[in-house]
C-alpha cells in the first residue's frame, strides 16, 4: 500500500514535471521545424543553445545533489557500436521528419498537427526495434560494451576535475557561439 | 543536508548566469520566444528535480515503446510479451509515459500563453523547398524518419533528451557518443532534403 502510494506520488510528478518541460521547449522554440531542420544545416543554433545550457547547469546541480544527497545515477551503458550506429541512424531520422522524440511531441501541442506523422513513426519503429532487439542484443549491443562508464572513470580523473573542466569548456562553447553565430 | 546541498546547487547557477549576463539576448525575447539560455538553464534545473524528487532523468523516446507495446499487447499479446525487449521493459503506465504524456500539455499550454497556438499543416520551410503538392513526400519522410528515429534511439539507449541532456550532464560516455553522431547523421542527411 505504501509503494503504491509512493508511485502514484511519483505519477503525479511525472504530470508536473512532463508539463514543465513541454512549457519550456515550446517557450524556447525548439518545437518548431524551421529551428530543428536549421540547427542541422548549421544556420540556426537555438536547438544547441538550449542543450548546452542545460547540460552545463544540469551537469553542475546532479554533481553536488550526487556528492551531498547521494542522489541515485541513471548511466546508460556504453555500447560502442549500438551507439554509434543507433546515433546516426536517430540523426538521419531527425533530418527526415523535422522533429525529434520530445520536440516532436512539442510540435503537435502547439498545434502542428502533421507532426502527428512522425509520432506513428516514432510508434512503429519502437515495435520494429522490439522484434529484431534479441538478434541485436546478442551482435551489435555485444560490440565495445563496456557497462555504465563514465568520462571520469575512462580517463582516471576526479569527477569534481571533470565537472570543472566541463563547466569552463561548454560556457567556453557557448560565449564563442554567441560571438560566431548571433 | 539535502537542503543544503539543494540550495548549494542553485548558487552554481550563479555561473552561467553572470556569464551570460553582459550577452543582450540573454534576457531579451522576441515574440513568443523566450532566450535559449534561459530556456536550456530552466531545464537544467527541471532535471535536479526529477533525479531528486522522482529518482527519474528527462527522457522522450521510450514513451513511443510503451505505446507500441500497449497496441502490440492489445493486438497480438503472446508474441508481444515474448520480444525481448518487452520482456525486459513491459509496458506499463510507467514515470517516462505520464511524463511525456504531460509534455504536449504544457506545450499547449505555452503555445496559448505565448500567442503561437494555430492548426497548421505542412511547415512552410518545407513547402517553400519542396512545393505545396508535396504531401505524399512529407508525409513518407516524416514517417520513416520517426521509424528511424525510434530504431536509432532504442539501439542507442535513449534519444537527444534522454542522452543528449540528461546523458551528457551525467558525463556518461554513452551518450557523448551517440549525441555526436546523432548530430553528425542529422547534419548528413539534412543535405538530402535541403
Amino acid at each position: 500500500m505504501e509503494k503504491k502510494s509512493e508511485n502514484s506520488q511519483k505519477l503525479i510528478q511525472a504530470v508536473i514535471f512532463g508539463s514543465v518541460f513541454g512549457f519550456l521547449l515550446q517557450k524556447g522554440g525548439v518545437g518548431k521545424y524551421h529551428v530543428l531542420e536549421g540547427q542541422l544545416l548549421f544556420q540556426d543554433f537555438t536547438v544547441v543553445r538550449v542543450m548546452l545550457t542545460a547540460v552545463l547547469v544540469g551537469m553542475i546541480g546532479i554533481y553536488f545533489l550526487h556528492k551531498k544527497a547521494d542522489i541515485k545515477m541513471h548511466i546508460v551503458p556504453t555500447k560502442i557500436g549500438s551507439n554509434i550506429l543507433g546515433g546516426l541512424m536517430f540523426g538521419s531520422g531527425f533530418a527526415f521528419s523535422g522533429y525529434c522524440p520530445g520536440t516532436g511531441a512539442v510540435a503537435l501541442g502547439q498545434g502542428d498537427v502533421l507532426a502527428t506523422l512522425c509520432l506513428v513513426g516514432l510508434v512503429v519503429g519502437s515495435y520494429i526495434y522490439a522484434e529484431a532487439s534479441r538478434y541485436l542484443k546478442k551482435t551489435i549491443d555485444k560490440w565495445g560494451a563496456h557497462g555504465k562508464l563514465t568520462l571520469p572513470a575512462l580517463l582516471h580523473v576526479k569527477t569534481g576535475s571533470v565537472v570543472a573542466i566541463f563547466t569552463v569548456l561548454l560556457t567556453g562553447i557557448l560565449v564563442a557561439l554567441a560571438k560566431i553565430a548571433p | 543536508m539535502k537542503v543544503t546541498a539543494f540550495i548549494l546547487s542553485c548558487a552554481m547557477l550563479a555561473v552561467p548566469v553572470a556569464a551570460f549576463a553582459q550577452s543582450p539576448d540573454a534576457v531579451m525575447t522576441t515574440g513568443g520566444t523566450w532566450s535559449p539560455y534561459l530556456v536550456g538553464a530552466l531545464i537544467g534545473i527541471l532535471s535536479w528535480c526529477t533525479f531528486y524528487f522522482s529518482e527519474q532523468k528527462i527522457g522522450a523516446s521510450s514513451f513511443y515503446a510503451t505505446v507500441a507495446g500497449f497496441i502490440g499487447k492489445f493486438i497480438a499479446p503472446k508474441h508481444t510479451m515474448k520480444l525481448a525487449y518487452y520482456e525486459e521493459k513491459p509496458p506499463e503506465l510507467n514515470w517516462e509515459f505520464v511524463f511525456v504524456s504531460a509534455t504536449i500539455l504544457g506545450a499547449v499550454l505555452a503555445a496559448t500563453t505565448g500567442g503561437e497556438f494555430g492548426l497548421r499543416g505542412m511547415p512552410l520551410m518545407w513547402t517553400q523547398r519542396h512545393g505545396d503538392e508535396s504531401f505524399v513526400l512529407y508525409a513518407a519522410v516524416s514517417l520513416l524518419g520517426g521509424a528511424l528515429m525510434a530504431f536509432g534511439a532504442r539501439l542507442a539507449g535513449g534519444c537527444t533528451s534522454g542522452h543528449g541532456i540528461s546523458g551528457t550532464l551525467q558525463l556518461s560516455v554513452s551518450s557523448w557518443i551517440t549525441t555526436v553522431f546523432i548530430f553528425v547523421g542529422g547534419a548528413l542527411f539534412v543535405r538530402l532534403l535541403y
